[in-house]
């Protein structure tokens, strides 16, 4: 109950004076690139609206390299500490309203009006849940549709939930959920994605099912949830799946609508960077989930966070910037 | 009841409450065996301990019948933050601040003290031309990272605007009421009762609904 992850930190003065690397966006990717930028000695701060990126969607982490099981709120605060003992500035609680390019600077202007400039920016700002986009979704949100299962478990205690998605991020869900619901059922439309590692561990438990090759069609209920509609792909049939509520894991969107006008994106809406995070626009690099690049994990964002600030390093050498 | 807070979770919340500017009062009322009621007056305990310009006045929501009606306390446990005069600016917590909900309260203390919450011009400008009475829940969870984000903006509303009250309300601590208000998603808002916003919601979603109210 009194798990404290503090998140709020010491406001940072934010100055007339020009950053050398921005990283904007407060998840694995930013972080780390903020880092590595401020080890290479740049004049360096992450901006973001708070700390942890979607690792605070999630409860536990046991892929990241030296932690075999770590709470995802003490990895924040690892990472946020690590940043804390280089002295990088957070400025967190803020939103950025636009970006625009001016000469060799890029110019972000905050919700609060307030304008901070560097010659650098890192693009970290994540994914957003992906909708599954079926009738019923939009008018149950909040009422037995969620996207978030460590927010919303307590409101399903003793009920039956269904979680939508095959990849780590469901069947992590669905795990969470089994301590409150009475049933969880995993339904999704192809086969699992997930690690091998997670399914060995749900398999031992014993009020988790799953349905593969499923896809749902309608979430039906009226004034909340009941059931969800769904298609056996196998044998086509269509059938109605009593729930009292559902949880939709099937990835993220890129949160990319600020950069739409500045750098290159493919049909999904991800950022285009080459091998060394640079995207179509000169001094703008991307990390994380927001890149067009085929797997969401910690440490691959991280990693990329760290490739964009040597590269930005590089960059602001090579201009004499 | 021993201190709630590690020690290192102490420093980091020393370290922060460091900006306070203004001295800022607790007024937390409890009947000292609710639910998470020691729980409770334990915390405030100890961010109170941690800077000399918080300070903790605990009265008894059975008997201080007075302070109930002053605050309009409407359950416990609960707490009211008010400025250096004394002012009670709409500011309420119903249940524990704990979990990720603790980033909300420290904030509440901070901006309550007088560190620009650096809402923009436009935005101040429209809260300050409110003029009915608003009141509005956030229901959380201690679980949910997306919580204490709409909780820090309904309390801006209310430090900027007296026809303004906001109240955090834990969810799990009170059931019943959670019942009530259909909330099975959190952050879940509701406006004076009846109009309701879900997730961590810009102050533009809060007062384009607020707008709308009669």
């Amino acid at each position: 109950m009194f798990h404290f992850t503090v998140e709020t930190k010491k406001p940072s003065p934010v100055d007339e004076a020009v950053y050398d690397f921005i990283a904007l966006g407060g998840g694995p990717a930013g972080l780390n690139g903020a880092l590595y930028a401020k080890r290479k000695g740049l004049r360096t701060a992450v901006l973001a609206y708070d700390l942890g990126g979607q690792l605070k969607n999630t409860s536990s982490v046991d892929n990241y390299l030296g932690f075999d099981n770590i709470d995802a709120g003490q990895l924040i605060d690892r990472f946020v500490s690590h940043l804390g003992s280089l002295d990088v500035p957070l400025i967190t609680s803020v939103r950025v309203a636009a970006i625009e390019k001016q000469g060799d600077l890029f110019h972000l202007r905050l919700d609060s009006g307030r304008v901070i400039k560097t010659k650098t920016l890192l693009a970290a700002l994540g994914g957003s849940p992906r909708k599954l986009d079926v009738p019923g979704e939009e008018r149950l949100g909040g009422k037995g549709v969620s996207y978030c299962a460590t927010c919303d478990a307590p409101f399903f205690k003793d009920k039956h939930v269904v979680v939508a998605g095959g990849g780590n991020s469901a069947v992590e869900s669905a795990m969470d959920l089994a301590k409150w619901a009475s049933h969880v059922t995993i339904i999704h439309r192809s086969k699992f994605r997930a690690d091998q590692t997670l399914l060995d561990k749900l398999d031992k438990i014993a009020n988790i099912d799953v349905r593969l090759e499923t896809q749902i069609l309608e979430i039906l209920g009226s004034d909340h949830v009941e059931a969800v509609m769904i298609k056996d792909k196998r044998t086509e049939t269509v059938s109605s799946f009593p729930a009292d509520g559902i949880f939709i894991e099937i990835g993220t969107i890129p949160n990319t609508a600020l950069f739409i006008e500045l750098a290159h994106l493919n049909e999904s809406k991800e950022i285009i960077v080459d091998g060394f995070q640079q995207t179509s626009l000169e001094g703008l690099y991307a990390a994380g989930d927001i890149t067009a690049q085929p797997y969401r994990q910690i440490i691959i964002a991280a990693a990329e966070g760290a490739k964009a600030a040597l590269s930005a390093s590089n960059y602001l050498n090579k201009k004499g910037l | 009841m021993p201190k709630l807070l590690p020690a290192e979770v102490s420093e980091q919340i020393r370290s922060l409450l460091e900006s306070m500017i203004d001295p800022v009062s607790i007024i937390y009322f409890t009947d000292h065996k609710c639910s998470s009621c020691l729980e409770t007056g334990q915390l405030l305990e100890d961010i109170a301990g941690l800077n000399n310009k918080i300070s903790l006045v605990v009265k008894d929501f059975a008997k201080d019948i007075d302070a109930v009606k002053q605050y309009d306390i409407r359950r416990i446990p609960g707490f009211v933050i008010l400025d250096h005069e004394q002012k009670d600016r709409g500011v309420r917590f119903s249940g524990i601040p704990a979990g990720h909900e603790i980033n909300s309260f420290l904030s509440a203390l901070l901006e309550m003290s007088g560190v620009d919450s650096e809402l923009n011009a436009d935005i101040l400008a429209r809260i300050k031309k409110i003029a009915k009475p608003i009141d509005i829940k956030v229901f959380v969870t201690l679980s949910c990272p997306h919580c204490p984000g709409a909780v820090q903006t309904a309390h801006r509303l209310a430090m900027q605007n007296p026809f303004i009250r906001s109240e955090m309300i834990e969810a799990q601590t009170f059931q019943e009421m959670s019942r009530v208000y259909k909330v099975s998603g959190v952050p879940k808002i509701v406006i004076n009762d009846k109009y309701e916003l879900l997730g961590d919601q810009p102050p533009e979603s809060f007062l384009d609904l607020i707008d709308k109210i009669a």
